[in-house]
């Protein structure tokens, strides 16, 4: 078992340092001099050639890239003598706009979306087990299509679509819910909750229903098994049977599939923080990438990386200690 | 509008002995397809999509109004240039309403973004798969050290946050020539989903009597991969293929909504929805025309491959 941890933790950080060294490779050969950037508009060379050796830009790649990696393990000192500036341990640079501390950027902003992303998961693995568990046991009858045409329809209208023609109804039409502003949880929580059912919902419907669909084909393979027979013939009631037998094998993979899912939600939040004007990281990560801030998008990047990986590795050791074979097979 | 990996790894993992029982899937598919009231309405509704593509300079010469026809006399400049009439504009002369500000014809901006939705969707399937089953036979087929660097190249690219980083990318890159990097940016990150279920069925593909009795009677490798196992993989293909393309649809419209796809003022649905976002509570039609082409044209395909996968797996869901 510590033989196999030890080549997962190892595999995470090789493909997180290559996630690093290909993206700062991109913006490397792809951006604009972003010391002309910094200077804005009263600039003069001297004050860009200051800039350039200050951030270490005139550096051939592999020397930068190789301060980007000290920054992030131990910090790093920019300029020299009485000028230079430490930014510690996980420093991921200064922003190219505002000059903030990237890391604090993120740190600040970080608590803002775990709020939607756990909010939009609580609700979809709700909905979706649930929903296909109704599926399941009314197989073929009204419910079961109706549901399932539902599933369909919520994957395939695309989650800012339903944003912009969920937020005409409630809020402009019907007026049920507020138009979605920033208000602060400790100032009025009922306003906080309000505001953020929207976003919840968006983000939440297109995971919901593919698994109601995944739960649905789930249970249904799981009635037709013998043990579940087996309940019947007993004379278990129904429900008993659903929710003793038929859910809890069913849920195992869905389970594992959600953790994968919820380490990736960092790209969906996106657009949903995007549309609904939310300031978390996915708005953090479109509006930087719209000034072309390079340090924060390396930023963001990394850490949806870094999210992404933990969150397969975490989802694979689960696995491996309820199942040993996967542990057999991987590390061959 | 991202991929959802559950879905395409529960679609792509039909039974073996079902795939090569199948002697001919496509003939079979059609035949099934055809009595099914649903997918054909999906068929149709795509044929009218593709139709729109091609055609798009004759229909819009058809309904009078270009896609970059300026028509100043349906808004109403004391308004903000919101368009006269009721339903966003909606008349004889413009058949599904006009932009607000601009007057520019909505029917023909759609016609014209069907070109960009569906030259995307097709250029990055037919690359994603060309890559995924070039990948994937290499893979399955030589085992090994190939196999290795690929499965690790493949791990990579999934760990990968592409969503992220194809808007990253796309916003530094200059914007000619855009559609062509939607497809590259689109297929680097979408064919390892192929490749990965290609690589299993070609490892357990290797292993059949059918395959031995090919190498034991003295057939090339090459021979081997297209005519013994290449066409048992088809009906696979087939079912990866068919439910990837709605979920490129999603890609561009997303990428082009949040403003690194196709470049203004070529048209596309999602930059459509985009540009709708000011106006959604005044001019709702403006988001409801785009947004639902483009979730139907998404339905249809899902649908479609939906029913391509209980046809080519009857046994299955």
């Amino acid at each position: 078992m510590t033989r196999y941890l030890v080549n997962r933790v190892l595999g995470m950080l090789l493909v997180l340092f290559l996630v690093a060294l290909f993206t700062y490779m991109v913006f490397f050969l792809l951006s604009p001099d972003p010391a002309v950037q910094i200077c804005g508009k009263t600039c003069t060379p001297e004050r860009i050639d200051q800039i350039r050796a200050n951030l270490g830009l005139d550096d051939p790649f592999p020397v930068q890239f190789l301060h980007f990696l000290e920054g992030l393990f131990l910090g790093r000192d920019y300029g020299t003598g009485a000028s230079a500036v430490h930014c510690s341990a996980p420093c991921l640079g200064y922003s190219f706009q505002s000059a903030q501390v990237v890391t604090d950027m993120i740190v600040q902003r970080l608590p803002v979306t775990a709020v939607v992303a756990i909010g939009a998961a609580v609700l979809w693995l709700l909905a979706g087990v649930i929903g296909g568990l109704l599926s399941a046991v009314r197989e073929g009858r009204f419910t079961d299509r109706f549901i399932t045409a539902l599933t369909l329809g919520g994957m395939s209208v695309p989650n800012y679509v339903l944003a912009l023609a969920l937020q005409y109804v409630f809020v402009v039409q019907l007026q049920w819910l507020p138009f979605p502003q920033a208000v602060p949880f400790a100032d009025d929580p009922g306003q906080w909750f309000l505001n953020f059912i929207l976003p919840w919902t968006v983000l939440a419907i297109g995971y919901a229903s593919s698994y109601t669909r995944l739960t649905r084909a789930n249970v249904i393979d799981t009635l037709s098994e013998n043990f579940v027979r087996t309940a019947r013939a007993k004379g278990l009631r129904p429900h008993l049977v659903w929710r003793r037998h038929a859910l809890r094998p069913a849920l195992t993979p869905i389970v594992t599939i959600a953790g994968m899912d919820f380490a990736g939600l960092l790209g969906g939040a996106l657009i949903t923080e995007t549309v609904f004007g939310i300031n978390g990281v996915g708005k953090l990560a479109a509006d930087s990438i719209t000034k072309n801030d390079q340090p924060v998008i390396m930023a963001v990047t990394l850490l949806a990386a870094f999210f992404v990986v933990v969150g397969n590795m975490v989802v694979d050791l689960l696995y491996s200690a309820i199942d040993p074979r996967v542990r057999a097979g991987a590390t061959t | 509008m991202s991929i959802s990996s559950t879905e395409l790894e529960a679609a792509g993992a039909p039974d073996n002995g079902a795939l090569v029982a199948a002697t001919d899937p496509r003939r079979s598919v059609w035949h099934v397809l055809l009595r099914d009231p649903s997918a054909i309405a999906c068929l149709v509704y795509i044929g009218i999509v593709v139709l729109m593509a091609i055609f798009a300079p004759l229909i819009v010469k058809v309904s009078g109004w270009g896609p970059y026809d300026f028509d100043q006399t349906a808004i109403d400049p004391n308004l903000g240039g919101i368009p006269l009439g009721s339903f966003g504009g909606i008349s004889a002369d413009h058949w599904l309403g006009v932009e607000p500000q601009s007057g520019r014809d909505i029917f023909a901006r759609i016609v014209y973004g069907a070109r960009a939705s569906m030259l995307i969707a097709v250029g990055a399937t037919a690359l994603t798969t060309v890559l995924g089953v070039v990948f994937g036979l290499l893979a399955g087929y030589f085992g090994g050290r190939t196999d290795m660097v690929i499965s690790r190249l493949m791990e990579f690219l999934m760990a990968f946050p592409a969503l992220i980083f194809m808007i990253a990318v796309l916003s530094a890159l200059p914007a000619d020539n855009r559609q062509y990097l939607l497809v590259l940016v689109i297929s680097v990150f979408g064919w390892p989903y192929l490749a990965r279920i290609v690589r299993a069925q070609t490892m357990s593909l290797k292993q059949r009597e059918f395959v031995e009795a090919a190498l034991a009677s003295g057939a090339s490798r090459t021979r081997l991969v297209f005519t013994e196992i290449l066409p048992n993989l088809r009906s696979t293909i087939l079912v990866m293929v068919t439910l990837a393309v709605p979920g490129y649809i999603g890609t561009e419209a997303g990428l082009s909504f949040l403003g690194v796809g196709v470049v203004p003022p070529t048209p596309s649905w999602g930059q459509m929805i985009s540009s709708s976002v000011g106006w959604y509570s005044v001019v709702p039609t403006y988001f409801l025309v785009p947004g639902t082409f483009l979730a139907l044209l998404v339905l249809s395909f899902m649908v479609l491959g939906d029913r391509v996968r209980s046809a080519v797996d009857p046994g299955g869901r």
